[in-house]
C-alpha cells in the first residue's frame, strides 16, 4: 500500500457480451493530486469510471479506500464513501430547481427546510461564481451551467474522490478557466481528483499524473513531466501519432466549383426555433461551416437546411431547381444528409445492432416495402464497419454497447452509405478521442475532393480552421460575418463571434 | 480478445447452456416444458389425442392439446398486434377485450339478419360482407386509439382506457342490447369445426395470421420502422421515419387482430354476452408480450416468443381447470403465482445475473492466467 | 412512405364512414323494433291507465338503475321500467344508470331536489344509502327498492321487491332430484363469485350435495357469467375423462356455452339424453332450446318488477318486503305461450 494514497483499485476486471471492457487494470490516486486519466474511446475509461462509483458490479479485482478493502455497491454507496462523480452527460433532474438538484437524495430524514437548503445552494453558487438561482428549474439553464451545478453538488459532498468525466467538454474557454481555478481549490484542500478528458491541452494545464489506458488493459501510470504530449499521444493510440498539422494540404487540390450553381441554395430560410431568416449556398466539393458560441443559432440553422424542425418560410434550390423541403424526408431524398449535433438523442437507435444503424437511412429513403436483403445489409455494414474502421464485436452488436467514437462513426457510415451530395454534420467530434478526430477531419476533406459538400460544425476553432474554406459566424441567432481566405484565423474569428458587425 | 472470450463460452459445456438461457426464447419455452413435464406427472394421459365423431357426425381430433391449441388462437393473434403496438408506441393497448366485444357485435348484427336456411353461395356473401365490415369498424377504432397516441401524445394505457370503459357499451348499442343466439349451424363452423375436418377451424386461421405476419415483416421494413420509432422516436424522425404514422398502423394493425379474434368469439358459441366477452384478454395478451421476454417500453421486440407466451398462457388457464382441488374463487391467484415467478425469470434484472456469472468466470480464467505468466 | 401515408388515411377515413352508416343502421334498427315490441310485453300496461288518467297529474318518479349492458336480465328490467311508467300509465319517470353505488347516491341526491314522488331505487351496492334516504323521507319523498336490497332501516323505504335467488336454486335442486337418478354427477359452472345470484344458486345445491350419497361434484368452478370461459372449462373435464351426466349452469349463456362443448365432443344432452341441462334467467333463445328438448330446466328470474311496483304506487304496500313469484320450466311441460310470456 503506497503511502498517501486515498484511492487503490487492484486487478479490476469487468466483461460485457462478448467484450473485455477492463482487464486486470490497475489505478492509483494520492491525496492532493489530479490525475488524468487518458485512453482512445473503448479504452475503458467510462467503465473504470463506473465500476468505481458503482454503477457496474466488478467483475473481479478489489478496491482500498484510504487503506480500506471495500466493496462498492451502488452510486448511493459510492457518495457515502465519499466518491463523487460528475458524468460527461448530465445525470440530474432537468425538472427539479438547481438547489433541489444539489441536495437531492442528501437529505436526512423525511422533511426538508427549504429555505435553509436553498440558502446554503446559493452560497456555494455564488462562491463558485456559478451564474444561476438556487430555486431556477434547472432544465432552463444552459448545458455548461448544468454542468457546474452537477460539479457544485459534488463539491459540497466533501468528497474525498472527485470523478470528473469530460467536464469540460461543453463548457467555453472562461468557463474551463473557472472550472480548474475550482479543481486547483480543491487539490490545494487535500482532494483526489480523477480527471477523465479528451483535450490534452487541458491535461497539461492542472494534472501532476496521468494514468493511460488502451483496449480495457493498463498500458502505464506516468508523472506528468515525464511524459511529453508527442509520446502520450502514442501510449494511447498504441503507435507512432502522425501529426495532423498538414492534413489540409493535400485538399487544396479539390475540385472546388465556386463559380458554378450552388448543389444546395435558401434564400430567407426561415424556422421557428428562434433563428432570424437566412441565406445561404454551398458548391460542389466545398466545406463550410457555421460558428458561434453555443446557442447562438448555428445547429438550429442547419436543423433548418435538413428540415428537422418546421420551417415556415423561404426558397430553396438544389442545383438551381426549387424545391420544397418539409421534412427531413424531403432533405434526404434531395441528396442531403445530416448528422445531428446530439449523438445520444437525436442519432443513435440504441437497441439496434450495429448494421440496422448503418442501413437506416438508405433504407428509409428506399421505401417502407422495399427491405433490403439480409445479405444486402450484411455487405452494407461490413463495407463500411472496414472503411471507417468501427470498432464492434460484431454486427449484431447494439450499437448503445460501443464506445461514443465508434457510435459516431457507425452515424457517419449511415449517412455515408446514403450517398449524399451534401453532408451535414454538426458537431461530429465531440467527445470523441484525438485519433478519431484526425480520421474525421480527414474524411470530410477525402469526400469534399471526390465532390461533395459538407457544412461542418464544430465547438473547436482550430478543427474549423483545419478543415472549413468558409466559415458563416452566428450570434444570437442572427448570420453575423462569413469569413474565407486569410480572414480565416483563430483571432478573426474570435472577433468576429465576440461582436461588431463585420459589414 | 474478443474471440477467446467467446471461444471461452464455446469450448465449455456450461457455456453453451448460458448461451441457450440467454436467447430470447428460452424462459417461455422453459415455462411450456415445465406445464407439460408437471402435466404428464399428475397425469400421463393428458396428452392423449384421439380421433372420435363429433355431434355432426364427422370425425374430429379431441384431447387437452388440441383443446389448448385451439382456444389459445385468440390469444395468439391478440399478441402479434399486441406485440407491435408495444414496440412502436411503449405501451399497451388495454382496450381489446372492449374492442373484440365490439368487432363481435358487429358480425353478429349482419348475420342476425339473415334467416337460417339461406343457400350456401349467399351465407358465404353474407360471412364475408360482416367479416370485412367488422375488420373495418376494429381498424378503425384501432385508428382512434393511434391516433390519440401518436399525434396528442396520450399515453396509451391512459389513450386506451377510453374504449376499455366505453367499448362494451358501444357493442350493446350496436345490436340494441339484444341478447342474440343465431340458430345457422354454419356459423359456428369459424369457430369450432367445419364438417370433414378434424382439426377446429380457429387453428387455421391463427396459422394464417401468423403466415400474413411472417409476410408482412419480410416484405416490409415494418420491423425496423416499428423498433426505431420505439427506441428512439427522435432519431427515428431524421432518418426520414415518420414515428407518428408508425404508431397508427400499429395500432389499426392490431385492430385488424381484434376482429379476427372477435370473428371468433361469437362463432364459437354463436352468441355474445356484451359484458364478459373476452373479458381480461388485454390482461393475458399484454402478459404474452411480457412472458416473451419483450421489452413493455417498446423497441426491439421477438413475435415468436410473444406467441409462445401467449400458448404458455393458455396451457396454464386449461391446467387449472383440470384441478377439481383448487377452489374456484381463488383460481387466478394461483394462475397469478405462477405468472409473477415466470415474469420475474424473465425480467431483465435475472437475466443481467446470469450475464454476471458468465462474467465472473470469465474474471477468474484471466486472473488465473496472469497468475500463471508470473510464474 | 407518401403512398403509405395516403392509403392508411383513406382507408381510416373510408372505416370510419362505415362505421357512421352501420351506427346509423342501428338507430333506424332499434327505431323500428321498438313499436313491435311495445305491446308485447307484461300485462302491467294494461292494466294501469284507467286509474291514473281520473287524477290527471303525472306521479313523478325518479328510477336508479344498474346499467342495462350489464346483463339480459338487466336489459329487460330496464325495458320493463320504460314501458310501465309511461305518461300513458300516468307518470313522468326520469331514469339514472350507473353501476357505482357512488354515482347511484348523487342521481338520488339529484331526484330529491328535483322533488320527485317516489325514488325507486335497484342499488349496485348495499351500504351507504341511510343518508340521502333520510333526506327523502323529510323531504316526503317514497322509496321502493327494486331487485337489490340495502343495509339501511327498514322505516326508511315503504317496500323491496326482490327475487329469491335461493330459493330459485332450491326450486331446481328440487326438481332435478326429482327426476329420480341413481348417481348425480354434477359439473357446476358458477357466476361471478360473491354475486347474489351465484351465492343463492350455489347455496342450494352444494346443500343437497352433502346431505345425498349419491349426489357428487364433478367440478366445481366460475365461468364468471361467460359462456366461452364455461365452454372452456367443460372442454377440460371432458378432455379429463371424467364422466358427469348434469351440468348446473347458474345462467342460460353459460348453460350455452357448456353445450356448445357438449356437441363438439358429441355427448349428448337434453330430454332422454345422457346430460341433463339446467339454466337459469329464461332468455328466449333458452326458453326455445328448453321447447325443443335440448336443455332440462330453465329457472327463472323475474326482471319485471315495475307491475309489483305500479301497483305498491296505486294501492299502497301490503307487506315490506315482496319477493316476486319465480317460475321453474321443465322442457317436457314448457309451451309455446310461456316461450313468448316469460322470454326476456
Amino acid at each position: 500500500m503506497e503511502n498517501g494514497a486515498v484511492l487503490e483499485m487492484r486487478g479490476i476486471c469487468k466483461y460485457f457480451p462478448g467484450v473485455r471492457a477492463l482487464e486486470q487494470v490497475d489505478f492509483t490516486l494520492r491525496e492532493g493530486e489530479i490525475h488524468a486519466l487518458m485512453g482512445e474511446n473503448g479504452a475503458g475509461k467510462s467503465t473504470l469510471i463506473k465500476v468505481l462509483t458503482g454503477v457496474y458490479p466488478k467483475d473481479g479485482g478489489d478496491v482500498t479506500l484510504a487503506g480500506t478493502p471495500v466493496h462498492i455497491k451502488s452510486p448511493q454507496d459510492a457518495q457515502n464513501k465519499g466518491i463523487a462523480t460528475v458524468y460527461q452527460e448530465i445525470t440530474l433532474c432537468p425538472n427539479l430547481t438547481v438547489a433541489e438538484n444539489m441536495y437531492i437524495g442528501r437529505t436526512k430524514g423525511p422533511f426538508t427546510d427549504w429555505v435553509k437548503m436553498n440558502k446554503k445552494a446559493e452560497a456555494l453558487l455564488d462562491e463558485l461564481e456559478i451564474p444561476a438561482y438556487p430555486t431556477e428549474q434547472l432544465g432552463n439553464c444552459s448545458i455548461a451551467v448544468q454542468q457546474m451545478v452537477a460539479i457544485a453538488r459534488a463539491v459540497d459532498m466533501e468528497c474525498k474522490v472527485l470523478i470528473l468525466d469530460e467536464p469540460t467538454s461543453s463548457l467555453d474557454e472562461q468557463e474551463v478557466v473557472k472550472l480548474f481555478k475550482l479543481m486547483r481549490n480543491l487539490k490545494e484542500k487535500g482532494v483526489g481528483i480523477i480527471f477523465v478528458t479528451h483535450f490534452l491541452e487541458q491535461v497539461y494545464e492542472v494534472c501532476d499524473r496521468i494514468t493511460v489506458l488502451r483496449d480495457g488493459k493498463l498500458v502505464g501510470e506516468y508523472i506528468i513531466e515525464d511524459l511529453p504530449r508527442v509520446k502520450l499521444v502514442s501510449k494511447m493510440l498504441g503507435k507512432d501519432f502522425d501529426d495532423m498539422a498538414d492534413i489540409k494540404s493535400d485538399s487544396d487540390a479539390a475540385n472546388t466549383d465556386l463559380d458554378g450553381t450552388p448543389v444546395y441554395e435558401a434564400i430567407n430560410l426561415t424556422g421557428t426555433t428562434g433563428i432570424k431568416p437566412f441565406n445561404f449556398q454551398i458548391h460542389k466539393g466545398e466545406v463550410n461551416g457555421f460558428t458561434g458560441l453555443l446557442g447562438s443559432g448555428r445547429s438550429e440553422s442547419v436543423r433548418a437546411i435538413f428540415g428537422a424542425d418546421r420551417v415556415v418560410g423561404g426558397k430553396v434550390m438544389i442545383n438551381g431547381v426549387p424545391v420544397k423541403i418539409r421534412k427531413p424526408l424531403d432533405a434526404m431524398k434531395h441528396g442531403i444528409s445530416y448528422l445531428p449535433e446530439d449523438r445520444k438523442l437525436d442519432g443513435i437507435v440504441g437497441d439496434l445492432s450495429v448494421r440496422d444503424n448503418i442501413i437506416l437511412a438508405l433504407q428509409v429513403m428506399k421505401g417502407f416495402f422495399k427491405p433490403f436483403s439480409r445479405a444486402q445489409a450484411e455487405k452494407f455494414a461490413d463495407e463500411y464497419i472496414k472503411l471507417l474502421n468501427i470498432k464492434t464485436a460484431s454486427q449484431d452488436t447494439p450499437i448503445k454497447s460501443l464506445s461514443g467514437g465508434n457510435q459516431q462513426k457507425v452515424i457517419l457510415a449511415r449517412w455515408l452509405l446514403a450517398n449524399p451530395q451534401y453532408l451535414i454534420l454538426d458537431e461530429p467530434t465531440r467527445g470523441i478521442d484525438v485519433g478519431t478526430k484526425v480520421e474525421i477531419q480527414k474524411l470530410v476533406l477525402k469526400l469534399a475532393a471526390e465532390g461533395k459538400s459538407i457544412t461542418f460544425i464544430s465547438s473547436e476553432i482550430d478543427e474549423m480552421v483545419r478543415t472549413c474554406s468558409r466559415l458563416i459566424v452566428m450570434r444570437d441567432g442572427k448570420v453575423v460575418g462569413e469569413l474565407k481566405g486569410d480572414d480565416l484565423n483563430q483571432n478573426k474569428i474570435m472577433a468576429t463571434i465576440a461582436g461588431g458587425e463585420s459589414k | 480478445m474478443t474471440e477467446s472470450a467467446t471461444n471461452n463460452s464455446k469450448s465449455s459445456a456450461k457455456g453453451i447452456l448460458l448461451k441457450i438461457v440467454r436467447n430470447q426464447l428460452f424462459i417461455p419455452l422453459a415455462a411450456l416444458l415445465l406445464l407439460v413435464l408437471f402435466n404428464l406427472f399428475t397425469d400421463p394421459g393428458f396428452f392423449d389425442i384421439v380421433l372420435k365423431p363429433s355431434s355432426t357426425g364427422s370425425l374430429i381430433l379431441s384431447g387437452n392439446l388440441i383443446t389448448i391449441i385451439d382456444n389459445a388462437s385468440e390469444l395468439v393473434i391478440l399478441a402479434i398486434g399486441m406485440t407491435l403496438v408495444t414496440s412502436a408506441s411503449g405501451g399497451q393497448d388495454i382496450s381489446v377485450g372492449a374492442t373484440i366485444a365490439i368487432a363481435g357485435s358487429t358480425v353478429l348484427r349482419i348475420v342476425k339478419t339473415q334467416a337460417s336456411d339461406i343457400p350456401g353461395g349467399k351465407f358465404a356473401g353474407i360471412i364475408i360482407i360482416s367479416f370485412l365490415l367488422c375488420v373495418v369498424v376494429s381498424a378503425a377504432f384501432g385508428a382512434f386509439n393511434g391516433a390519440l397516441v401518436a399525434f396528442f401524445k396520450i399515453q396509451p394505457m391512459v389513450a386506451t382506457l377510453i374504449l376499455f370503459t366505453a367499448g362494451r357499451s358501444i357493442a350493446a348499442w350496436i345490436n340494441n342490447n339484444d341478447n342474440i343466439s343465431i340458430n345457422d349451424n354454419r356459423f359456428g363452423y369459424f369457430g369450432n369445426f367445419i364438417p370433414g375436418i378434424p382439426v377446429p377451424t380457429p387453428v387455421f386461421i391463427t396459422v394464417i395470421c401468423l403466415i400474413v405476419i411472417a409476410v408482412v415483416l419480410k416484405l416490409t421494413n415494418l420491423r425496423l420502422y416499428s423498433q426505431s420509432v420505439g427506441i428512439n422516436a427522435s432519431s427515428s424522425r431524421l432518418n426520414g421515419i415518420n414515428p407518428k404514422m408508425i404508431k397508427l398502423l400499429t395500432f389499426v394493425i392490431l385492430g385488424v387482430c381484434v376482429a379476427v379474434c372477435g370473428f371468433i368469439k361469437v362463432s364459437r358459441t354463436s352468441s355474445i354476452t356484451y359484458s364478459v366477452i373476452a373479458n381480461n384478454i388485454e390482461m393475458d395478451a399484454i402478459l404474452a408480450v411480457a412472458l416473451g421476454g419483450n421489452n413493455l417500453g417498446g423497441g426491439k421486440f421477438n413475435l415468436t416468443a410473444s406467441v409462445i407466451g401467449a400458448y404458455v398462457i393458455q396451457f396454464l388457464t386449461t391446467t387449472l381447470y383440470k384441478f377439481k382441488e383448487i377452489d374456484s374463487s381463488s383460481i387466478s391467484a394461483y394462475k397469478a403465482v405462477v405468472v409473477i415467478l415466470l415474469i420475474i425469470i424473465s425480467s431483465p434484472y435475472i437475466r443481467k445475473r446470469f450475464d454476471d456469472l458468465k462474467n465472473k468466470r470469465l474474471a477468474a480464467k484471466a486472473q488465473a492466467n496472469v497468475g500463471k505468466e508470473a510464474n | 412512405m407518401k403512398k403509405f401515408v395516403k392509403m392508411l388515411v383513406s382507408s381510416a377515413l373510408v372505416a370510419a364512414m362505415a362505421f357512421g352508416m352501420c351506427a346509423c343502421n342501428g338507430g333506424n334498427g332499434g327505431a323500428t323494433q321498438a313499436p313491435t315490441q311495445a305491446p308485447a310485453p307484461t300485462e302491467s300496461a294494461t292494466d294501469a291507465p284507467a286509474d291514473t288518467t281520473a287524477t290527471g297529474e303525472l306521479i313523478k318518479v325518479g328510477i336508479i338503475n344498474n346499467d342495462p349492458n350489464e346483463s339480459g336480465y338487466r336489459t329487460a328490467n330496464d325495458k320493463d321500467m320504460k314501458e310501465t311508467f309511461t305518461k300513458e300509465n300516468g307518470y313522468e319517470a326520469s331514469f339514472f344508470y350507473s353501476l357505482k353505488n357512488e354515482d347511484q347516491i348523487a342521481a338520488a341526491q339529484k331526484f330529491i331536489q328535483d322533488e320527485v314522488d317516489y325514488l325507486l331505487i335497484s342499488a349496485a351496492g348495499t351500504s351507504g344509502w341511510d343518508g340521502v334516504l333520510e333526506q327523502a323521507k323529510k323531504a316526503g319523498i317514497k322509496v321502493i327498492l327494486f331487485d337489490r336490497t340495502i343495509d339501511a332501516s327498514e322505516d326508511l323505504y315503504e317496500a323491496s321487491i326482490v327475487s329469491d335467488m335461493a330459493k330459485e336454486g332450491q326450486q331446481a335442486v328440487d326438481w332435478l332430484a326429482s327426476q329420480g337418478l341413481s348417481e348425480y354427477k354434477i359439473l357446476h359452472i358458477q357466476g361471478v363469485m360473491g354475486s347474489s345470484a351465484q351465492i343463492g344458486r350455489s347455496g342450494a345445491l352444494n346443500d343437497k350435495v352433502k346431505a345425498e350419497a349419491n349426489w357428487s361434484i364433478v367440478k366445481q368452478q366460475t365461468a364468471e357469467w361467460s359462456e366461452e370461459t364455461a365452454q372452456q372449462i367443460v372442454q377440460a373435464v371432458i378432455d379429463s375423462g371424467e364422466k358427469f351426466n348434469v351440468i348446473y349452469a347458474e345462467n342460460d349463456n353459460m348453460a350455452k356455452g357448456a353445450v356448445a362443448a357438449l356437441d363438439k365432443a358429441n355427448i349428448s344432452h337434453g330430454v332422454g339424453k345422457d346430460v341433463i341441462i339446467i339454466g337459469f334467467d329464461c332468455n328466449s333463445w333458452a326458453l326455445k332450446e328448453l321447447k325443443a328438448g335440448n336443455w332440462n330446466y330453465d329457472g327463472q328470474c323475474n326482471p319485471f318488477q315495475a307491475k309489483y311496483i305500479d301497483e305498491i304506487i296505486k294501492n299502497g304496500a301490503k307487506q315490506k318486503v315482496v319477493i316476486m313469484e319465480e317460475k321453474g320450466f321443465d322442457a317436457k311441460t314448457i309451451t309455446d305461450d310461456d316461450v313468448a310470456k316469460y322470454g326476456i
